[in-house]
């Protein structure tokens, strides 16, 4: 070896220096579960379809969406998004205006007119009884799987609830139309105005390989009023059905309405609209503890809805009604006072809830129907096999949202069920707490507010009283989102190693970690905005 | 008092905008060079230096954004110290540049050297940085700094502030806050740790020598420091930037707490971002989340004893330097921050 004067070694690249062999830690990549997938109950994967919307790629967003929800217009107007309510971001500034985006896709792909496929023929039939939205959920991932599906309902149109229990001013009905005419479109043949009284009579007969059921939960719970005269009490089910059908509700004058619910803001405000000279919702809750939504009741007051809280309807005389005061206790439910006064009324309107028929099931041998519900193992099956049920008639929180998620679910095990197997939905992810996350990368950005239709025309008409978002507000929303435990590619851990021990491998491929090199400093880690990598200590 | 420049105005509402290294919603001209699949890892992985250390840090974001700047024509002359000791245990070098090391203190003088071989060459295309850290800057190498200052020699002198001789066992030098604790300035007594009203800020000296550009960054604002990195390449005659970059050794903290030390360092105003050229103030970069110096302090064991009953005057004394920056250079908008 000839080297210059004085020198005897080679000169060589730190290379050849493994400095991974000092580390007792390790970084990894991983996905962990945002908050919002976690709450949704329809299960979307949220982060993903609010990614593709922060790049304008709307229509493949709004595919991700549908990949676990075929109503993304509808939710993005009834949905009480339980994903805003868990959003990190929350805790920052405000929450990610989540449901906007949602309804933006929506109402882009019926723009658009955007369609999914079905999937090839598999020769299974479905029968599904009740053409609500988890019905027609149900008939939608079982066609896109191939499966032939029926979808038999009593009522005139389909839609459920969604068409005869939520007033149009939130659920305006072409958008509603439009998506259920996508799963029809899909091959879901709907056989409506028939009502089904024999489940097990009517699948053998139609040779059905497999049973959905999902009829809701539409029978008015009513609690026993004296009444000594002719004032009308009415429930909130039959106005707002026959509100939907334009068929005389007997909303006039002054009108009361009995309960705190999200049913009761229901009728309340479509009585305000159906032109009564007042209405007065008495609410047997304290006014902290109604069990509506606080949008609901805010914008009912804010449309002349007056509220009278910690009031129990005793008796009726004539056209007065008898209040009994309430007092909060420290049980679930206030007490009684013995104090008493009177309120007059045109009609009474009780809004206390719903039951479900649950005569149809009980007919049929096996199936278990426990405090007004159907029983379901943890596959949706009921007790017969083959049959599964779903939505408001099995022990749940009775939101659309819900009613979307167990035909999602169930539509996974009846595909297991026609093919043989079982299904066994994948391990979940940790989800992701606000402090894995560092904040400090998140550009300072406030929350978009929707437009609202003015009080005064709230008052007058069903027109819906939410606005849309434009496409500019729609992607600047999406770009609030933290991407909780899922990499956008910010390149931040790529940055920060001092030991340029991270690989980027390019847009949409994220990064790998050269092992030989990383000392496991952990400064990737803690400087990961969205808490998408852990450490690991090492085997030693 | 002047703006940060219109280059370097901060890019909003692209969900991190311009605050991480990298984001894919911003046009290519908004990205940084870290953030690219090329960049020139001009300090490459396998140096010796410690976990999570801010200097090893800054260098590479510092000489690669000089890199890209003169497209690669690039020579640097380095002090002794940890930077040049973690990176070239002869004959293995991290280094894939043209880099040289002579003494300790003359690292400003030999880059000065090569400047003048250059230009005597003809060579206009290849540049000269010349680096090392805070003691081989602000005591051992001052003379020869200065002389560099003095004769305008076309040199980029890039300072690693880690607030002490690290590489020798963490003894104080001249840019050692107040208060504290290394090896020769330890906590015990009525005032534990380093003296207060000692030392010096060389940017402020840099400035009155009236070069053509002084400038001061930190490892935890990656876009600020290359733009001024890059902006400095940009203009010919004596240069100085110093880049604060927290030693997890020296300090007692957290290697994983590199970047978030640096960053509290600068949102409580102990560690202002400036740009002066010619002598004059011409940019600073505001503080954008405020917070109190304890918040910076707390993370480290060196000011340990200035959070501990007794040394409240000491806190005080720290929260003042950082209220005094605050209004010196305007670090807080009327508003409030940045953004």
């Amino acid at each position: 070896m000839k080297t210059p004067f004085a020198i005897t070694l080679d000169v060589g690249s730190s290379l050849l220096n493994k400095t991974g062999s000092w580390r007792n830690e390790r970084p990894v990549y991983l996905d962990r579960l945002p908050p919002c997938n976690h709450a949704c109950p329809a299960g979307e994967n949220i982060q993903q379809w609010l990614y593709l919307t922060e790049e304008g790629r709307y229509e493949e967003a709004w595919r991700q969406i549908m990949d676990d929800n075929p109503f993304p217009a509808v939710m993005g107007r009834v949905c009480y998004h339980p994903c805003e309510t868990h959003c990190n971001r929350g805790q920052l500034d405000e929450a990610v205006g989540i449901n906007a985006v949602e309804r933006f896709l929506g109402d882009q792909a019926l723009i658009n007119e955007w369609q999914v496929e079905a999937g090839a023929p598999t020769g299974k039939r479905v029968m599904i009884v009740g053409a609500g939205p988890s019905g027609l959920t149900a008939a939608y991932h079982l066609r896109r799987i191939g499966h032939a599906v029926t979808v038999y309902d009593a009522s005139p149109q389909a839609g459920g609830m969604v068409r005869y229990g939520i007033p149009k001013y939130r659920m305006p009905r072409e958008k509603l139309r439009a998506e259920v005419a996508r799963i029809e479109r899909m091959g879901a043949e709907l056989q409506l105005n028939t009502r089904i009284d024999d489940v097990v009579a009517a699948r053998d007969e139609g040779k059905f390989d497999a049973v959905f059921l999902s009829i809701g939960a539409q029978l008015p719970k009513r609690v026993d009023i004296e009444v000594n005269g002719e004032l009308p009490v009415l429930d909130a089910v039959s106005v707002l059905r026959n509100t939907e059908l334009e068929e005389p509700t007997g909303m006039r004058g002054h009108v009361v309405v009995y309960g705190g619910g999200n049913t009761a803001m229901d009728v309340a405000r479509s009585g305000v609209r159906l032109g009564a000279k007042s209405v007065t919702a008495v609410v047997f809750e304290a006014r902290e503890h109604m069990p509506a939504h606080e949008f609901e009741v805010k914008e009912a007051r804010e449309e002349g809805v007056e509220l009278v809280c910690l009031r129990a309807i005793r008796e009726v005389n004539g056209e007065q009604v008898t209040l009994e005061k309430m007092v909060p206790s420290e049980g679930r439910w206030p007490q009684p006072t013995g104090q008493f006064e009177t309120i007059s009324a045109d009609v009474v309107v009780q809004a206390l809830g719903q039951n479900v028929d649950t005569g149809l099931a009980e007919a049929i041998s096996g199936i278990k129907v426990a405090e007004g519900a159907v029983q379901v193992g943890t596959d949706m099956q009921t007790g017969s096999p083959g049959i599964f049920a779903g939505g408001d008639m099995i022990p749940s929180e009775r939101t659309v949202t819900t009613s979307i998620g167990h035909a999602k679910k169930a539509a996974r095990h009846i595909d297991a069920y026609l093919r043989g197997v079982s299904y066994s939905p994948a391990e979940k992810h940790e989800v992701v707490s606000h402090d894995m996350l560092n904040t400090w990368y998140y550009s300072d950005a406030p929350r978009t507010v929707r437009p609202m239709l003015s009080v005064m025309r709230r008052q007058s008409g069903f027109a819906e009283i939410v606005g849309n978002i434009d496409q500019e507000n729609a992607t600047f929303e999406a770009r609030r989102c933290m991407s909780c435990g899922n990499c956008f590619e910010c390149d931040n851990c790529y940055g920060v190693c001092p030991d340029n021990a991270v690989k980027k491998l390019g847009p949409g491929n994220r990064f790998e970690f050269k092992y030989d090199y990383c000392k496991g400093c952990g400064l990737c880690a803690s400087e990961c905005p969205c808490g998408a990598i852990k450490m690991i200590p090492e085997e030693i | 008092m002047p703006q940060i420049p219109e280059s370097h105005q901060k890019v909003r509402f692209y969900q991190t905008g311009t605050l991480t290294v990298g984001n894919r919603l911003l046009d290519a001209e908004h990205r940084s060079v870290q953030g690219t699949m090329d960049r020139s890892n001009s300090l490459d992985s396998g140096h010796r230096a410690c976990q999570g250390c801010g200097e090893a840090l800054g260098a590479r974001f510092a000489i690669d954004a000089a890199m890209r700047a003169t497209k690669n024509q690039l020579i640097a002359a380095n002090a002794t110290g940890c930077l040049e000791v973690f990176t070239t245990p002869y004959p293995e070098t991290a280094w894939s540049i043209p880099w040289i090391h002579s003494l300790f203190g003359n690292a400003a003088a030999v880059g000065a050297g090569i400047a003048a071989a250059l230009k005597a060459k003809g060579r206009d295309d290849v540049r000269v940085i010349a680096q090392g850290g805070d003691g081989g800057t602000t005591d051992i190498g001052f003379g020869c700094l200065s002389g560099m200052f003095d004769r305008n020699d076309d040199v980029l002198y890039i300072c690693y502030n880690n607030e002490a001789y690290m590489n020798t066992g963490v003894q104080r030098s001249s840019a050692t806050p107040g208060g504290a604790r290394t090896a020769t300035t330890m906590p015990v007594g009525k005032d534990p740790g380093n003296a207060f009203n000692t030392g010096k800020s060389v940017p402020l000296v840099a400035m009155a020598h009236l070069i053509p550009y002084v400038a001061t960054a930190s490892v935890h604002d990656l876009h600020d420091l290359e733009h001024k990195v890059s902006k400095a390449m940009g203009i010919h005659g004596a240069r100085y930037i110093e880049i604060f970059v927290p030693c997890p050794l020296g300090w007692g903290s957290k290697p994983s707490d590199t970047v978030k030390i640096a960053r509290l360092a600068v949102e409580c105003g102990l560690y202002p971002l400036i740009e002066a050229e010619h002598g004059e103030l011409t940019g600073v970069t505001k503080i954008r989340q405020h917070v109190p110096v304890g918040e910076y302090l707390k993370l480290q064991r060196r000011f340990a004893h200035v959070l501990k009953p007794g040394n409240a005057h000491q806190l005080e004394q720290l929260q003042a330097i950082a209220d005094r920056n605050i209004k010196k250079f305007s670090l807080i908008d009327e508003k409030g921050g940045q953004e």
